[in-house]
Parts: C-alpha cells; sequence; structure tokens
C-alpha cells in the first residue's frame, strides 16, 4: 500500500463513514456486537454466532455486523448495540442466543423494539 | 529439544541478549515449560551466563521449570474475586484435581495456578483454563469446568 | 471538531416535494443566526421511508424524529431543542402504540454521570480496523501536530492542560515531556506503560482492546514533542486481547505509513515495538519496567536520575501510562482550555475508574475529577447489592487505602483549593489526585472496589500484603523482610493468636517500611494496613481480644451450624451440603435435618456457599 498523505486521512474518512454510518448509507441496520474480555468471557463469541446465523437464516443484505470493545458495563454482558437508520441506537443487555432471535424478529426484522430486552436508547456523551 | 524450533525463535528475536525474555516466552508457550537443555542451548547461542537465564526464568511468574500441563488452569485472586471468594474456588480446584496450587496433575492434563488479577472484575470471581475465560464461578460450577476438559481429554486418547 | 448534533433531513423525493430544502435553509440560517454553526451539523440524507409524514428530520444522537416541518416550525424548534435542551414535543412523531418505556442511555444514572474522553471510541467502533478509527477523526490531532504545531506548542497546550500521570502518581505529562525534550542525549524514547498490575483495575486493559489507536496517536504525537524515533508499548503478559489488539492496531498504522519514516510527508520517522511482561507486579514500576525491556531482572534503582534523564539503554526515557497516552489526542485536537474546564482545580479532566466489588452495576466508568463517592457508588454504582451496609472503598491498588463509611456521617475538614476550610462528608469529599492521599489512599490507577458488612477487613490489609510480600523483589531489606514481619503478624491475628503487641508492632513496622524502602512498591506496601488500622481499628482489637471476626469471613476464628428447621422445611435435607463438604463432617438423611460435626469440621465454609436456602448459620 502506498504512503498516506494528508490527503489521504481526509479521503479515508470519508470512505470509511460510506461504509460504517447508517446516515451515510451503509446499510439500513447496524449491529455491534461487544467483544472485550468480559464479553468474550460472558459468552460474547456464542451471540455472535447467533447473529451470524439469523442473517443467514433470515437471507437480511441490509444489515452491517461489527465488532466494538467493552461497552463498560461489565455486570451486563453480554451485550449488542442495534441501530436502526433514522432511529437511535439501543443497547441489549443480558443477551442470550434465544433472545437474539427474538431480537431479529421483532426489532431488526419488525421494526419494534424489544422492550424487555432494552436497557437504552441512544448513545454516551464522548468528549 | 527440537533444534529448528529453538533456533527460529532466537532468530525471530534477532539472535539478541535483549530478547532474552521474549525468546523465554515463546519457549514456556512452546513447551509449557522452559527444560533444561534448552536453557543450557540458549546461554551457549546467545553467550549469556547460564545463571542469567536461570534468574529470570524464576523471578518472572510466566515461567515455569517444569511441565505445566495441557490444560493450565489459573484462579484469579485479584482483589474483586478475593472478596467475592475466591479462595474458595481455587481449593475447591485443588481438592478435585488433588494437587496444591502450583502444581501439575500427574497425568499432566491439568496445572493449577493463581493469578493475580485478569482485569475481568467485574465478573468476579473469574477462572481461566488455557484460553477459556469464566466468569461469576461458584463452587458447584467448578465440576462442570473440570468435566468439560476432561471429556476433551478422553474424546483425545480415544482417536 | 466533531459537532453535538447532528440534523439530518430527508431530501428523499417525497420531501423535497413537500419543501424539505427549504426547511433545510431555514434550519441553516436559524442556526447560523444562533452562533451554533460550530455545534450543530445539518445532514441531507436520503430518503427515510416515512415519506407520509415528510419533510422530516432526525436529531441525531438522541435520535429525535420531528416530522411534517415547515420554515416557520424552525426557529422554536431551534430555541426548544438546541438552547433549552428540550425536544419540541409538538412537532415530534408519537407513534400509534404507547410510548416507548426504555430509558435513554442519558438518562440511566450508569452512563448519565460519565463523560468519555480517554474511553471516546469505546463501543462504537472495531477495535481491528484502523478505519473505523479515521472515521471517527483518528490521527486527525496528529495531523495538526505535525502541520500547525512546533514541537514546543505541543508540550505547552499539554502543560497547560493540567493532564497529570494517570498511572497514580500524577505527575504533570507536559513537565515530564519537556524534560525529556531539554535532557542531553540521543536516541531519546517513548515508552506505553501497559502493566497494570494493581488487581482491580482493568482500564488500560480495556483501552488496548476498544481502542488501541488512540494510544498510538498519543504516543506518535509524543514523539514530535520530544524527539524520539522510537517507542515501546509494555504490555502485560495476562492480557491476551489486549496484546493482539495493539499489535494489529501498530501492523495496520505502519501499512498505512503512519508509522515508519517520513510519516504523513512530515520528515517525522517514528516506530513502536510491543514488549511483552512476564507477570512481576514490580514491573509496573519505571526503572523495573525499563529493566525488563532491556531484558533483564525487573529490579528497580534509586531515582534520581530518572528515567527522562537516563532511562532506556541509558537515554531520556519518557514513559507515560495508557490512559494518559489515550487523553493525548483529544486535546491536541480540541485545545488545553477545552481540556482544563473539565475536573478540579488541581486535577484536570476525567479518570477512568474500574469500579468493582460488592457494588450492583460493576464496570468501567469515566468521569470528571471531583465527581464523589457517594456519586461512583450509589448514583453510577446503583448502590450495594442485597441490601447489605456499605463499609468502605478501596482505592489505589495495593499501594493506596480504605476509605470507611462510618465517616460518612463524621464530617472532615476539607480545604477547598482556595484556601477555604470547610466540613465534609467523606463520601462527599471531590475526588482527585490530593483529596484522596489527604484520607491515606491514593487515586492509583483507578481501582475502586467496594465493600460491605460482609467484608473483613483485616482481612483485606493482610490480602494486599500478602500480594505485596509475594511480589516484592527483594532487592530492599525493608521491603523484603518488613513485609514478612508484617504479614506474620497479620495471620496471627486472623487465626485469633494476636496480641495487642502485636497491632503495635503492625503499626511501627509498617512506617519504617514505608519510610525506608526503595521504591514505590515498598514505600506504600503498609498503607493497606495502616488505614484499616486507622479507620478500622474495631476490627482488629475483636480479632485479637474476643477472637471474633466481625464480619465471619476470618474461618479459623467461626463456627458453624446448620439450622434444623430451615434445613428442612425450606430444603427438605436437600443434602447439597453433605455432598460437597470436603472433610465428609456433614451428616444426615434426606427430608431429615443436617448436622455439621464441630470435631471433623475443617471451617472451609464450602456448605455456606452451596446451600440453597441459606441454613448454614456462620457465629
Amino acid at each position: 500500500m502506498p504512503k498516506l498523505k494528508i490527503e489521504d486521512l481526509a479521503r479515508i474518512r470519508d470512505q470509511a463513514r460510506r461504509s460504517t454510518l447508517l446516515r451515510e448509507g451503509a446499510g439500513r441496520v447496524k449491529i455491534i456486537v461487544h467483544l472485550g474480555t468480559c464479553g468474550i468471557a460472558a459468552g460474547g463469541r456464542n451471540i455472535m454466532a447467533a447473529v451470524l446465523r439469523e442473517l443467514e437464516e433470515r437471507n437480511l443484505e441490509d444489515v452491517l455486523v461489527s465488532t466494538s470493545g467493552c461497552a463498560g458495563l461489565c455486570s451486563r454482558e453480554p451485550m449488542m448495540t442495534v441501530e436502526v437508520l433514522g432511529q437511535a441506537p439501543v443497547k441489549y443487555v443480558d443477551l442470550t442466543e434465544g433472545k437474539v432471535r427474538e431480537i431479529f424478529a421483532e426489532h431488526i426484522v419488525g421494526g419494534r423494539i424489544a422492550e424487555r430486552y432494552a436497557l437504552a436508547v441512544g448513545s454516551e456523551r464522548a468528549m | 529439544m527440537e533444534l529448528a524450533t529453538i533456533e527460529g525463535i532466537i532468530r525471530q528475536h534477532g539472535a539478541q541478549k535483549s530478547g532474552l525474555i521474549a525468546m523465554l516466552q515463546d519457549i514456556q508457550h512452546e513447551y509449557t515449560y522452559l527444560p533444561e537443555d534448552v536453557l543450557r542451548h540458549l546461554s551457549r547461542t546467545l553467550n549469556v551466563p547460564l545463571s542469567r537465564a536461570y534468574s529470570l526464568a524464576t523471578f518472572y511468574r510466566a515461567f515455569s521449570l517444569k511441565p505445566k500441563g495441557r490444560h493450565p488452569i489459573s484462579v484469579c485472586l485479584g482483589t474483586a474475586c478475593h472478596v467475592k471468594g475466591a479462595v474458595k474456588i481455587l481449593e475447591k480446584f485443588e481438592r478435585e484435581l488433588g494437587i496444591k496450587t502450583g502444581q501439575t496433575t500427574p497425568d499432566l492434563n491439568f496445572g493449577l495456578e493463581q493469578v493475580r488479577c485478569l482485569g475481568c472484575c467485574g465478573l468476579a470471581p473469574v477462572v481461566t483454563v488455557g484460553q477459556d475465560l469464566y466468569g461469576k464461578v461458584t463452587v458447584t460450577k467448578v465440576d462442570q469446568i473440570i468435566k468439560r476438559y476432561r471429556k476433551q481429554e478422553t474424546a483425545h486418547a480415544k482417536t | 471538531m466533531p459537532y453535538r448534533v447532528h440534523c439530518m433531513v430527508c431530501a428523499g423525493t417525497g420531501c423535497v416535494s413537500n419543501r424539505s430544502l427549504d426547511v433545510r435553509e431555514a434550519l441553516e440560517r436559524e442556526i447560523r443566526k444562533r452562533g451554533l454553526q460550530e455545534e450543530i451539523q445539518v445532514v441531507t440524507t436520503g430518503c427515510n421511508g416515512f415519506c407520509a409524514v415528510g419533510p422530516l428530520m432526525v436529531v441525531q444522537p438522541d435520535g429525535i424524529f420531528y416530522q411534517q416541518l415547515t420554515p416557520k416550525d424552525i426557529p422554536y424548534l431551534v430555541e426548544e431543542h438546541f438552547i433549552k435542551g428540550r425536544p419540541a414535543q409538538k412537532l415530534m412523531y408519537t407513534p400509534p402504540e404507547a410510548p416507548s418505556p426504555i430509558p435513554r442511555m442519558s438518562d440511566i444514572p450508569f452512563f448519565k454521570h460519565q463523560r468519555l474522553i480517554a474511553l471516546r471510541n469505546r463501543g462504537l467502533i472495531d477495535p481491528e480496523k484502523i478505519e473505523d478509527y479515521i472515521a471517527r477523526d483518528g490521527y486527525q490531532a496528529l495531523v495538526k501536530a505535525l502541520t500547525r504545531m512546533t514541537p514546543e506548542q505541543i508540550i505547552e497546550e499539554i502543560t497547560r492542560s493540567g493532564l497529570r500521570g494517570r498511572g497514580g502518581a500524577g505527575f504533570p505529562t507536559g513537565v515530564k515531556w519537556r524534560k525529556v525534550r531539554e535532557a542531553s542525549g540521543e536516541p531519546k524514547y517513548i515508552i506505553c506503560n501497559g502493566d497494570e498490575g494493581d488487581p482491580g483495575a482493568f482500564m488500560d486493559r480495556s483501552i488496548f482492546e476498544s481502542d488501541p489507536h488512540s494510544v498510538i496517536e498519543g504516543m506518535l504525537i509524543g514523539a514530535r514533542a520530544i524527539g524520539a524515533r522510537h517507542g515501546v508499548v509494555y504490555i502485560r503478559n495476562e492480557y491476551p486481547l489486549a496484546l493482539e489488539r495493539i499489535q494489529i492496531a501498530i501492523q495496520q498504522a505502519r501499512e498505512y505509513g503512519l508509522l515508519g519514516e517520513n510519516i504523513l510527508d512530515s520528515g517525522l520517522d517514528f516506530d513502536i515495538s510491543v514488549t511483552r511482561g512476564a507477570g512481576a507486579f514490580v514491573c509496573g514500576e519505571e526503572t523495573a519496567l525499563i529493566a525488563s525491556v532491556e531484558g533483564r531482572l525487573g529490579d528497580p534503582r534509586a531515582r534520581p536520575p530518572y528515567p527522562s534523564e537516563y532511562g532506556l539503554w541509558g537515554k531520556p526515557t519518557c514513559i507515560n501510562n495508557v490512559e494518559t497516552w489515550a487523553n493525548v489526542p483529544p486535546i491536541i485536537m480540541h485545545g488545553a482550555d477545552w481540556y482544563s474546564q473539565i475536573g478540579t482545580e488541581r486535577s484536570k479532566g476525567t479518570k477512568v475508574f474500574s469500579l468493582v466489588g460488592k457494588v450492583r452495576n460493576t464496570g468501567l466508568v469515566e468521569v470528571p475529577m471531583g465527581i464523589t463517592l457517594r456519586e461512583l457508588i450509589y448514583d453510577i454504582g446503583g448502590g450495594i447489592p442485597g441490601d447489605k451496609k456499605f463499609k468502605a472503598v478501596q482505592t489505589g491498588g495495593p499501594s493506596g487505602g480504605c476509605i470507611p463509611a462510618g465517616m460518612m456521617d463524621q464530617p472532615i475538614e476539607y480545604v477547598a483549593p482556595d484556601g477555604k476550610r470547610e466540613a465534609r462528608d467523606y463520601l462527599d469529599l471531590p475526588i482527585d489526585y490530593e483529596s484522596l492521599t489527604d484520607v491515606g489512599s491514593m487515586m492509583g490507577s483507578g481501582g475502586l472496589v467496594v465493600m460491605d458488612e460482609d467484608t473483613c477487613m483485616v482481612d483485606v490489609a493482610r490480602y494486599f500484603l500478602a500480594f505485596t510480600q509475594d511480589e516484592s523483589c527483594g532487592a530492599c531489606t525493608p521491603c523484603r523482610e518488613g513485609t514478612k514481619l508484617m504479614l506474620d503478624i497479620l495471620n496471627r491475628i486472623v487465626e485469633g493468636h494476636g496480641t495487642m503487641d502485636d497491632l503495635r508492632a503492625l503499626e511501627e513496622i509498617g512506617w519504617v517500611v514505608k519510610q525506608t524502602s526503595l521504591c514505590g512498591l515498598g514505600k506504600t506496601a503498609p498503607n493497606p494496613v495502616l488505614t484499616t488500622i486507622k479507620y478500622f481499628r474495631d476490627e482488629y482489637v475483636a480479632h485479637i481480644e474476643a477472637h471474633k471476626c466481625p464480619a465471619r469471613v476470618c474461618r479459623e476464628l467461626n463456627t458453624y451450624r446448620i439450622d434444623p428447621v430451615i434445613c428442612v422445611e425450606r430444603g427438605h435435607g436437600c443434602g447439597v451440603c453433605r455432598r460437597e463438604c470436603p472433610e465428609k463432617a456433614i451428616f444426615g438423611e434426606k427430608n431429615q435435618p443436617h448436622r455439621i460435626d464441630p470435631a471433623l469440621c475443617k471451617k472451609c465454609g464450602v456448605c455456606v456457599d452451596v446451600c440453597h436456602f441459606n441454613a448454614v448459620i456462620v457465629e
């Protein structure tokens, strides 16, 4: 890969935003599974596998899946964030594979937040 | 001792004395301990006294001069784990495996260690077996954990 | 500078035909009029799909959904939502079903009090993709430092920001950088201390795991400031995932030319290598860490000379903690003035704490300096689980101390930054480096272990001392021998063989070890013992004179029996204790009361843990 110049950094930033941010057209839904050490210890990898399985079985192509680090609230792991285009992200906690299935049916496909498993909507205050 | 493996590890760290700790870590990973003949070979090749390699091997907790067992069990005794009763978990492992902390079972299946803090205090008490991490461990869960790896071993032995 | 709010105005065909572009224009006009253009960004998006109620606009990050907007609505909307901070209800879309009962992140106490700077990207980016970091304005602070600032200006900015070392000692970061820059000797080195050894602290692990590039960018800016060409990340052996992620991040930064030669055509050459720790707590001490990087035993040495003059390979070396490095890019990006308005007079910015132990919400929190213990434990932590009584909070790991809840209603004197003296509760003490030291503890790396009535303070003191005694490198006599003597005494006390003379000896030896040890490990090792004696003397006395452990933790002093009524009525004599008892000291039949034979009982306490019905009584 050729070495970056300062202008390239801005270009990569814009490109990366287009592929990671829903409002820039990356997709309809974005799912982040939180996989820090605690998340993994609490079963996060199984949750990730369940998410990928759901995607395949339901043949969903407008859903982005990504991993991320710890979300801070270790006692409620495993955790995932679901963001639907135009809506605030929702944090789901204490997940199991069964709950993932329900969240897919209700929220990701059905468009209604699975309230009983949701901790909160919105984002944290950064900076 | 497989000479090619050892030579590879030495080369990877630039055959420099300053890379000695990193080399020992790789050897520890490869053999689950630091075999004497490997330490001798290392000291000759790098031209460092054997006593220096030995002092590093006994100062740092990551090294062992005896084989560690195929499934190294580490019970976290960090502060959060301590106040949530990790000592009882450690003792349960000792009883179930019939060994003391720091020892390895005669069949080399399990080694038992205590570890300072795994940084998963939110899930205390915590135990790792190899790369697997278990949180909110209870005395009764210990049996299940051991059983899982014993099963792997019997399956392994059959094949 | 990232915007505080994004207004996503729909410019799909449906909304445009409903004149959404006029709405956008009115919005931009109003934002400029109010001088909010730096904070609020207006973005046009594609079709939202909800064309029936257009023109629509979504305000992020809150996800507020406005519908059927006209240019006339805009001044009201801007006034209410962006100035007064309350979304304009009457312009919002109300779904036909009942309003959602799910709270917002900003309403949940655990998140509400937090302010993320070091952890700004947590949970948002994929740590294994450099593009994700760049998408969140990553490496833009580096660009600024390379193109628009001289090294002196960078150091000045960091100094003015008031940033202090987050590893525990709190040394001003800018001052350290200047010393290394001005020290004679080449080459100069930069080290990231990721040997997070304090049990109960895991912020460094989390930063490596969730945002490794923030550390790399911080180190790059540091390299430009002090004139270093090589950096070392020293990472604890017990953190495999953190190691993997920082290695991936370094590799990606190299591929992009953000590490290596002539970075971004600026003439800066800098690369980073990774050293794994090998499991020695003392290596968190900077001189021991440097010895370990050089492939030697992790023995600390006397300072001065400090590493800033004589560090790695005898050259000037700048060594900062992980969290400190992660704070550098935001400070450069937004400036010292922005950063220094957060926090207290003496301690600026935020601090990451790991909130663990007997508290409802355990986890990692980043809060402004000056937050009180009460807010941390009760608001963020949600208080103590199971209606237990809060007893103490331990801060600063094995070097710190225990701050008692018993002091809650007993005000102490607090010297305000302006020199005024006032009475305050301990729990209402604003936390910063100095206030914690004043009460005999310390900030340390930020571990906060909450303890309740079931925690024995003598046992906690013994626990920490056993830790430091074991980790003492043995180089100096006071630490090597003193901690051993102290541990022997504590062992006697928890077994019920202590005397009041022992207690006096403990304080005396502790004082000597503090005064005469070579490095920070020994100088602080007695702190947990001395603070618990100071605040919980009655617990020590109870162990010594009454042979009782008030928290019923010290087994040698406990007796165990099974309540026959609970055992039968609730547990139906289930027998789980009988099966689990390692000494076979419990007898009983199904549906019958079980009984512990005191002659066989070794007091291990397993029966207490396994009984589902709390039938085992500890006295």
